[in-house]
């Protein structure tokens, strides 16, 4: 008894549902733009809005605007590089957020699920209170970082692999690798001087305070270089979802999905925090604001996760920057203070079904 | 036309033995039903088709061994409804039986796929339920909901763990009316696990009574239920009745228990 006119409402009705996924993207796309153009005229050197257009148009319309060398070096050299970064490292936090629940199946997965965060620490106190590292100079600590956080993924997936790559043998090597990692840098942080624990501890609140156009450059190939996988796997992501022998029923290969995924989400985090140092809560939390309102597709929720994760990095690098200026607050603080309220707002008015 | 074949098929969880030496086969357009007692090794064998598992032994699929196709090539002709599922986080009724389409589209979703969703929508009465999120259905919806989704599969071979273990007296009904209607005009072959006897006398072709990972016995349904058999199998007193086909009562359970005299 189907009849043709029930299946265009149902198929009219799904339609309509993915409009409005798009949509939300749209508006949250929209948000990022406005924060991003208010965020260029906030800050302790004072300079009008006007001035500060001037100067970012003069570059992309050279001749037509007129700017000061002065504004020229606060907007170019100071404001916008740290701006992209925020919206980058938001959003790598972000996918890999989504990736990581996807994968594990687990809603209280994060980028730092697997021992990641504690290993990135190490690698930091390791070239803070040591002077060792995988590179030299400025890139120190850098190097460390990244390098420390992928060998803690391949000791999770090494330590996984015996029992077989499932999320709970997977999220038990994770917090077997944490406790490790953890114990190191308490470890340098005992035998350290007080300076470089001091030190040890801000680079662990994450901040946005390092960036500069290279690094920008730099997560934003990374981010770019992982995310064709990801986007192309979204389908397998939402079967592994229903269950590892579901996935497997659906002509997924469940374990290579995993692995490879899970890699690509740890190279996504390490290519920023590597220059940010932990930022918590938006790889977190970012995921499942967008999983709240529009759903578990991860063909959306991914890119809606990003966009999400650099809004809220975003916002709360705004307001880190200008609540207490000239006092510059690390955002890992400002995130949580902005991204609890608006959470716990969802959480309490999340409705029985979407839409 | 031989649908499937299995051949010597035995499977071990480590050192314990599950399946030991199956050999059937499924010709198409048939339903064989699996009964046996609990633990009798029935979701294994359904799993090991869909080779989910990898037993010993071969089966083969249309004269193709499945142990040389790949799992998207398996997945297009396989369908699977497990005894129980559990839902992706956050996913609507119709997005879990768009996933049944997964096998054939490589990323963007057609008209097409949409159409056989919504039919398959239509064909199992779910249109209401359509934008609910999966996870907060009841045990008979879901159930329906993941047949669904292997019909939306548009598979040669149906595997059916107890689909209807959680529905009511009507929904078993429809949902067993469907699937032979499917498996007739579409031509395919389905693998189900029932412990209903009645159910599976009223719409299995064949059956295969499996106790301790042996097919015990093999054949048509009303040789097969008789008082003896299932006292043998599953140690229980029973009435059976031939009436047009098998109708068995159960009476009492032989051990343990008061009735054990
Ligand atoms: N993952 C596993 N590891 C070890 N043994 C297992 C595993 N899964 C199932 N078994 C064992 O295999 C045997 C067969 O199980 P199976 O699930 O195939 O039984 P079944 O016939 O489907 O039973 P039921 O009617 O209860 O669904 C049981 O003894 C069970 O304990
Ligand atoms: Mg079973």
């Amino acid at each position: 008894m189907s009849t043709a006119s029930e299946v265009t409402s149902l198929k009219e009705e799904y339609t309509r549902f993915v409009g409005r996924k798009l949509l939300f993207m749209a508006a949250v796309s929209l948000c990022i733009i406005i924060v991003a153009g208010v965020s260029a005229t906030l800050g302790s050197a004072n300079l009008s809005v006007w001035e500060v257009y001037s100067a970012i148009l003069a570059r992309a319309f050279p001749g037509h605007f007129q700017t000061t060398w002065f504004a020229e070096t606060i907007v170019w050299g100071l404001r916008l590089h740290r701006i992209l970064m925020g919206i980058v490292v938001g959003a790598g936090l972000g996918i890999a957020g989504a990736v990581m629940q996807g994968i594990l199946k687990n809603p209280l997965a994060s980028p730092f699920t697997l021992g990641i965060s504690s290993a990135a620490s190490f690698g930091a106190a390791l070239a803070i209170i040591l002077g060792a590292g995988f590179a030299g100079g400025e890139y120190l600590i850098i190097g460390n970082t990244f390098v420390f956080t992928l060998l803690a993924t391949f000791a999770v997936y090494g330590l996984a692999k015996y029992k077989g790559v499932t999320p709970e043998t997977m999220i038990l090597a994770g917090i077997a690798i944490m406790y490790f990692f953890s114990a190191m840098t308490s470890f340098l942080q005992y035998v350290g001087r007080a300076e470089q624990v001091q030190e040890v501890v801000f680079w662990m609140m994450g901040s946005l305070g390092r960036s500069s156009w290279e690094k920008v450059y730099a997560s934003t190939i990374m981010i770019l270089i992982c995310l064709p996988y990801i986007i192309l796997k979204s389908w397998d992501i939402n079967a592994i979802g229903a269950g590892d022998e579901t996935a497997a029923s659906l002509g997924v290969n469940v374990e290579r999905t995993r692995v490879i995924s899970m890699t690509f989400a740890s190279l996504i985090t390490a290519s920023v925090i590597c220059f940010t140092g932990t930022i918590g809560f938006i790889g977190l939390v970012a995921p499942h604001m967008t999983r709240m309102i529009i759903g578990g597709d991860h063909r959306f929720l991914i890119p809606g996760s990003a966009l999400m994760g650099a809004l809220i990095l975003l916002a709360a690098d705004t307001l880190a920057r200008t609540i207490l200026a000239p006092v510059i607050l690390p955002v890992g603080i400002m995130t949580s203070f902005l991204g609890v309220p608006f959470f716990v707002y969802l959480f309490l008015k999340r409705r029985k079904e979407f839409w | 036309m031989v649908k499937i074949t299995i051949n010597n098929v035995s499977f071990s969880y480590g050192s314990s033995v599950i399946l030991n030496d199956l050999n059937i086969v499924v010709e198409d357009s048939e339903i064989l039903g699996l009964v046996g007692p609990n633990g009798s090794g029935k979701t294994t064998l359904i799993k090991c088709i869909d080779r989910i598992l990898k037993p010993n032994g071969s089966i083969f699929l249309d004269g193709r061994d499945l142990s040389s196709m790949s799992r998207g090539e398996i997945a297009r002709e396989i369908g699977y409804v497990p005894q129980s599922g559990s839902g992706a986080m956050g996913t609507t009724v119709f997005e879990t039986i768009l996933m049944g389409r997964r096998p054939h589209i490589s990323w963007r979703v057609s008209e097409r796929d949409l159409d056989i969703v919504s039919d398959v929508i239509e064909l199992l009465h779910l249109e209401d339920l359509a934008m609910r999120e999966f996870g907060q259905l009841s045990g008979g919806q879901r159930q329906k909901v993941l047949i669904a989704r292997a019909l939306a599969q548009e598979p040669s071979v149906l595997l059916l763990d107890e689909p209807t273990s959680n529905l009511d007296m009507k929904h078993q009904l429809e949902v067993m009316e469907i699937i032979r209607e499917m498996v007739q005009k579409k031509n395919i072959s389905a693998v189900m696990a029932v412990h209903d006897l009645n159910l599976a006398a009223r719409f299995v072709d064949k059956l295969a009574i499996l106790k301790n990972g042996r097919i015990w016995a093999a054949g048509e349904a009303s040789s097969l239920l008789t008082a003896e058999i299932i006292r043998e199998v599953y140690g229980v007193e029973a009435v059976v009745m031939q009436l047009e086909r098998p109708f068995v009562i159960p009476i009492r359970s032989l051990n343990g228990g008061v009735a054990c005299d």
